[in-house]
């Protein structure tokens, strides 16, 4: 019986309702799906345009990504800038997560929403401001410099999975360990770091695909030799639409999920567990 | 218990490091950036710190004509002194001919040479140029900030409307606040009977329609931006559909308007939408409705009096998060609008790496951050969930 249909089951009046709610679930999940559904077979078009119906399966688009200069080295700037972002993000705000777990800290709560604030603030302010801290410390167009930047964003989203995981551990497992004489160092690496590893690595994997979809942050700090697989889909999105395009979609996609299927594995199915990441720009 | 403190502080210590030195700052930089005296002070910073002293009446000291000599003799990047020169001009006009022509007496002149700036141009005795010269170099200037809402400080020092024709900031700002608007509504419509009919359904059902919500959610903004220009173009899937099903003759202009923009950002936009409803419609105990019928309500009634009141808390997260995040929206209406349905951020990144007038840009982008925070702290008192946790 739904919630919202008090009506006696199988009336006319009932029907019609269940009929208005299938539609409109199913014209809602369309809408939601469809983009998703409809750019990846492009990815494997034999035509120049992005148009339906598809002239013929072919690879050749994703020979353009892996021959082409520009694009074959935005993809290696990509891994390389998304990793050091990973890495910085999830060790500082790991330890910040950790940090903040027992509401020690004075100034807890407010230290929490300071550090989600990258998630909200809007994308281009944060790039302007980069930008003149940039050039005044020498960091404009610089791998270190676009590795920050990028960090910075990333940082909210392994705090919320740090914390989601470490406040789902049962506080028992962990007297127990040192009331059975575990040294807190032990406590730590033999019981809280493994109970908390599925939302560190959750973490890290946001962390990654944030800093792989970036464009706003990048426009502004990055110089030619760093652009980036967003960034460079971003130019030709502007310029020059090719089937190309799509193709690093698939990449991007696959990319994404696969690491999210790694880390989350039977959780996926488990949604209303799962963090919501509000994308900028 | 202080160890523990102790420890605790110095394990959250570099995450406050790191954003103090590389968020913090950057924001902080960027508002100084915009009340700052710009660039007269910077191509003439010797008769800056000299001409505070001087009251403005009459003219000048001898120590302020010497300062200026200085700086005119000192070697300036050509870009700041023509800005500084522009600038000048602007408020007094001579100075366009009155500094370059200065400039170069000065340097044949020889550098021991002590001319007089009178000798040099008969302008230099009028208290006017002075004057100018004083008001162009200020510590702090409103200027960017009154410009950015298309107002300006008139020669006598009152607040002015600038000429229509280039009256643009405000049509946009206005613009960005409906766009944001108009994206909460869709997504409130769309958002609010979806999150209840998820709610209202069991099993495997109700995982699939959340899965629906998230499967997006987890995909790269560009690539969904993209998708969305793929479909909506004028050979386009949905044109295509349209016309197989024979509703429509013509291609319809999907894209490069404000149709096209309020479809990708809905939905980009709608999980944060769906999901706070959600988490609040589930909260609610499973016999509330069933209740309501018992004791007679209609099913309208038993919505509007018990379903939408509980659902209320989570709509108005909702909302809020959605338009937080649309006011600051850059990349899907730059790439699926036209030329009217660009929102202030494009504006700020035009300023920012078009011209480099950081002083605009951050000026702008202080009317985005403020209205931002604000919500962002209104979303922290009113939302049981913090961000991010859905």
């Amino acid at each position: 019986m739904s919630a919202a249909s008090p009506n006696l089951p199988g009336t006319p009046g009932a029907l019609a309702f269940g009929a208005v709610r299938l539609a409109f679930g199913a014209l809602v999940v369309a809408f939601l799906l469809l983009p998703l559904v409809a750019i990846l077979p492009l990815a494997f078009t034999d035509s120049v345009f992005l148009t339906y119906p598809m002239s013929g399966p072919s690879l050749r688009w994703f020979e353009t990504l892996a021959t082409s200069d520009a694009w074959k080295r935005s993809i290696v700037n990509s891994l390389i800038i998304g990793s050091g972002a990973t890495v910085l993000s999830t060790v500082v705000g790991t330890l910040a997560a950790l940090g903040l777990r027992r509401e020690l800290v004075p100034f807890s709560g407010v230290l929490r929403s300071i550090f989600l604030l990258p998630m909200v603030v809007p994308a281009v302010v944060l790039g302007v401001g980069m930008q003149i801290l940039y050039a005044r410390m020498g960091l404009a167009s610089s791998y270190l410099g676009v590795i920050v930047a990028h960090a910075v964003l990333c940082v909210p989203f392994v705090l919320v999975n740090v914390s989601g995981s470490l406040a789902s551990i049962d506080p028992a497992l962990e007297k127990a360990a040192s009331s059975l004489g575990a040294p807190p160092t032990a406590v730590f690496r033999n019981v809280t770091l493994p109970l908390a590893m599925p939302g560190i690595l959750t973490g890290a994997v946001f962390a990654f695909a944030t800093s792989l979809d970036e464009v706003v942050i990048t426009l502004f700090v990055a110089g030619p030799n760093q652009t980036t697989m967003a960034r460079q889909m971003f130019a030709s999105l502007r310029e020059n639409i090719s089937p190309a395009i799509a193709a690093a979609a698939f990449v991007i996609i696959v990319l994404t999920f696969a690491l999210l299927l790694v880390v989350k594995g039977a959780s996926l199915f488990r949604p209303q567990r799962n963090k919501q990441r509000p994308q900028q720009t | 218990m202080t160890i523990a403190r102790l420890k605790a502080s110095l394990l959250v210590l570099p995450l406050i490091v790191f954003l103090g030195l590389f968020f913090i700052w950057p924001l902080w930089m960027m508002i100084a950036t915009s009340v700052q005296g710009g660039t007269v002070r910077l191509a003439f910073p010797a008769t800056a710190v000299a001409i505070a002293q001087w009251n403005g009446d009459g003219l000048p000291s001898p120590d302020v004509q010497a300062a200026l000599i200085q700086d005119l003799r000192a070697e300036v990047v050509q870009e700041v002194f023509g800005d500084a020169v522009r600038s000048l001009n602007s408020q007094q006009a001579g100075f366009r001919t009155l500094l370059p022509r200065t400039m170069t007496a000065l340097r044949n002149a020889g550098a021991d040479a002590t001319p007089k700036l009178e000798r040099i141009d008969p302008r230099w005795s009028q208290p006017s140029f002075w004057l100018a010269l004083k008001r162009g170099m200020p510590a702090y200037t409103d200027a960017n900030l009154l410009a950015a809402v298309d107002l300006k400080r008139g020669d006598d020092g009152t607040i002015a409307h600038v000429a229509p024709d280039m009256a643009v900031n405000r049509a946009i700002m206005l613009r960005t606040f409906i766009i944001a608007a108009q994206v909460t509504l869709a997504c409130a419509a769309i958002g609010l009977p979806f999150a209840m009919l998820a709610a209202s359904l069991g099993g495997w059902k109700r995982n699939f329609l959340l899965l629906a919500v998230l499967l997006p959610l987890w995909t790269s903004l560009l690539v969904r931006t993209a998708a969305w220009m793929i479909l909506l173009q004028d050979q386009g899937l949905i044109n295509q559909i349209l016309k197989a099903l024979g509703l429509i003759d013509a291609s319809l202009p999907l894209i490069y308007n404000r149709t096209g923009v309020l479809i990708a950002m809905t939905h980009v936009l709608l999980p944060f939408m769906v999901l706070p409803i959600y988490a609040s419609l589930i909260a609610i105990p499973r016999n509330l409705m069933p209740a309501a019928a018992a004791l007679g309500a209609r099913p309208w009634q038993a919505f509007r009096h018990v379903l939408l009141p509980l659902a209320m808390p989570g709509l108005l997260s909702g909302s809020l998060l959605v338009f937080m995040v649309a006011l600051g929206y850059y990349i899907t209406p730059a790439l699926t609008g036209g030329a009217g349905d660009q929102m202030i951020s494009s504006v700020i990144a035009f300023y920012a790496t078009g011209t480099a007038n950081w002083g605009m840009a951050g000026a702008l982008g202080l009317f985005l951050l403020v209205p931002t925070t604000l919500l962002y702290i209104v979303y922290g008192r009113l939302s049981r969930t913090p961000l991010g946790q859905a």
